[in-house]
């Protein structure tokens, strides 16, 4: 028998490289698409050179800059301002020791990108005329980003324990962080609801709907599969009729009608009632998207369980559930950005959250009519965070792929 | 009642001390579809019974209802003394001490190996955790999987996962192992890794109920060999007998094909 000798090992062919060959094969591989991208490419440069004009020189920046406080924090008094930075400390501070705790067993925390992008921030935070009265503090929480994403990395490599504490801090940040805007406790002074608002509303009433629908939209979709008929026809009750209601009903509920019917002393406060009303709300999407990833679930799985000897809730808790949670990541941060855009529905029933803020400034003779620049301002604003959101769900399924 | 030509690589001998018996099982799938039609079968410990029969007979269905996956309507099982009933805490204890393999592994993909292994044990049997893997670790090296035992289930090969499938079960301590055709879903050549584990494991003296259609196997270990038709068991016989000289028609039918 003759031996075959095996090839040797080769590297795969280089790729063909250089932005040259990459045009050539993405943009102009035949007429047709040649003929596109040129179209494309026209429109997109008419109409970004368009947008570039306008920014730089039609378009009258002081609706945004005159009111930069109002939008960030609405009628929260100025002089309780420093409680926000400290805020908004704490939050830098913890994201950036998560960072570095989760990614304590990367090579490098500041790859190229990430210096990049930080770069690029200190560089806004200090270049844009917006934020210059505060760059000094924004610079500062840039750094601090940066230091304590360095102390996360070294402490995670010590004390890999220390992820499962995460969201504890977090925990801890949001309820000093609800003390700090509202005071109390005879340390603080106190700051009425009434003046709480603009992007800190939002964000709250965002954070903490968001925490709050998560559990009970799967406690829906659990009920809705459970083979009690009074809790599943309670659950299918809950969601259909939820769903059939549009979420300003729901609102308008919350915000007008309630206090109709109860006195003023036993009334939640406005913001808990629009808190509630979203997460009325949410919850009954949340569930179906819960119970689609459920489905996903094959039925080996939860037999393979049972015959090991697990009970039913130990089933559910240990094998079905983290199945289902991370096939439905897409669907659920869906629903967590739509909650976040859906505060807005409250600045028509009066509650002056970023966009009742921005109105609230429009209502001012002197920015008659400048609606353009408030609402980019604010869609900006509104736009990163839910970019961050879908960011986060990005990686969130990278890291939990188990199948390579 | 066990031939001692059969069985004559196991160390241990079968003794005769029924830990499953199953008398006139009946069954019906969704109140119109009689799946088994009144099936009887005592397995005696130690004992490694081979269930044969053409696709769709109920074999699946069968043994499945030895660890409650399926609840029957008829007859009586009953397994190392504990009858299966409707009373959950029997069902649990039984699952506690029956083990299954599946066709199609069932591993949970979102733990790793060793944390697939070791669930069962923590959370059921409630082993402190190094004992637990401690235990893992040397099913996985008898199954030969030692070095993969922190990879993900997606990341090893058929065989491989069928082999972990194998340790999961077995990490329970089971009394009896249940294996519902555990090699159809591999390519043929991993088929004999996981029959080499099953060989093992007979030699060591388990109670084994194995749906397969793999002859080999079947001859070397098996004590019995059943044959299930249209719900209902057709033969029994050692598999000298059965597939040298098989008594029964629908028998004969089944070897032609499959031989
Ligand atoms: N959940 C179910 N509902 C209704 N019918 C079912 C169900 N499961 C199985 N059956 C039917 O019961 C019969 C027996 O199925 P079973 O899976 O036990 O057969 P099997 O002998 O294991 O076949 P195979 O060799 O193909 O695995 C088949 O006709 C099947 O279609
Ligand atoms: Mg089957």
């Amino acid at each position: 028998m003759t031996s075959i000798t095996p090839p040797a090992a080769t590297r795969p062919p280089i790729a063909q490289t250089g932005p040259l060959a990459w045009a050539r094969k993405n943009l102009f591989s035949d007429w047709f698409n040649s003929i596109l991208t040129v179209v494309v490419a026209s429109v997109l440069l008419w109409s970004g050179w368009g947008l570039v004009t306008w920014i730089f020189s039609k378009a009258q920046w002081p609706v945004v800059e005159n009111n930069l406080g109002f939008m960030m924090t609405g009628l929260y008094p100025q002089a309780q301002y420093w409680r926000m930075w400290i805020i908004m400390g704490l939050i830098v501070t913890l994201s950036g020791l998560s960072w570095g705790i989760l990614g304590r067993n990367q090579q490098y925390l500041f790859g190229r990108s990430v210096l990049i992008g930080i770069g690029a921030i200190a560089a806004a935070v200090i270049l844009f005329p917006l934020t210059r009265p505060h760059s000094p503090i924004l610079f500062g929480m840039v750094a601090l980003t940066v230091a304590t994403a360095w102390v996360g990395q070294q402490a995670g490599k010590r004390l890999p324990a220390l992820s499962n504490w995460l969201a504890a801090g977090w925990f801890l940040v949001y309820i000093a962080s609800i003390w700090l805007i509202g005071g109390g406790l005879g340390i603080l002074a106190p700051v009425r609801t009434e003046n709480w608002g603009g992007l800190v509303l939002t964000l709250l009433m965002a954070v903490t709907g968001i925490a709050l629908c998560f559990p009970f939209g799967i406690a829906l979709a659990i009920g809705r599969r459970s083979e009690l008929p009074i809790v599943q026809s309670l659950s299918v009750a809950y969601i259909e009729l939820v769903r059939g209601v549009p979420l300003i009903t729901i609102l308008v509920m919350g915000q007008v009608m309630i206090p109709l019917f109860l006195p003023e002393g036993v009334r939640p406060d406005r913001i808990l009632r629009a808190i509630i009303a979203l997460t009325i709300f949410s919850s009954a999407y949340l569930a179906e998207n819960v119970r689609a990833g459920l489905q996903s679930v094959p039925r080996g799985q939860s037999e393979a369980s049972v015959s090991l000897g697990l009970n039913k809730p130990l089933t559910l808790i240990l094998i079905v559930l983290p199945q289902a949670l991370k096939t439905a990541i897409p669907a659920i941060v869906g629903q967590f950005i739509s909650l976040f855009q859906d505060t807005t529905l409250l600045a028509p029933l009066g509650l002056l959250e970023l966009l009742g803020m921005a109105n609230t400034a429009l209502s001012n003779p002197n920015y008659l009519g400048r609606y353009a620049e408030a609402y980019a301002f604010i869609g900006v604003l509104y736009w990163f965070f839910c970019y961050a959101m879908a960011l986060g769900s990005r990686k969130l399924e990278q890291q939990l792929n188990t199948t390579h | 009642m066990t031939q001692p030509q059969a069985g004559t690589m196991r160390d241990s001998q079968p003794v005769n001390e029924p830990v499953i018996i199953a008398q006139d099982v009946e069954k019906w799938y969704d109140n119109n579809f009689h799946v088994l039609r009144g099936v009887s079968l005592t397995v005696n410990k130690g004992e490694v019974v081979v269930v044969m029969g053409p696709s769709g007979s109920g074999k699946s269905t069968f043994i499945r209802t030895f660890n409650a996956l399926e609840p029957y309507q008829k007859g009586t099982i009953d397994i190392d003394g504990i009858r299966i009933s409707h009373d959950l805490k029997n069902i649990e204890t039984i699952r506690r001490e029956v083990g299954m393999v599946f066709q199609q592994f069932n591993l949970f993909p979102h733990l790793t190996v060793l944390k697939n292994v070791t669930l069962a044990p923590i959370w059921v049997r409630r082993w402190p955790k190094a004992k637990a893997e401690e235990v893992a670790m040397t099913l996985l090296e008898r199954v030969g999987i030692l070095e993969q035992a922190n990879k993900y289930p997606g990341q090893l090969s058929g065989g491989q996962q069928q082999r972990v499938a194998i340790a999961r079960a077995l990490a329970m301590q089971p009394k009896i192992m249940l294996f519902d055709e555990p090699t159809s879903a591999l390519d043929p050549e991993m088929v004999r890794e996981v029959l080499d584990a099953m060989r093992t494991l007979a030699a060591e003296g388990m109670t084994m109920v194995c749906v397969t259609h793999e002859v080999g196997f079947a001859r070397e270990v098996a004590d019995r060999v059943v044959l299930m038709a249209d719900g209902v068991l057709v033969e029994e016989a050692t598999p000298e007998e059965f597939f040298n000289n098989p008594k029964e028609e629908r028998s004969r039918k089944f070897l032609s094909q499959i031989l």
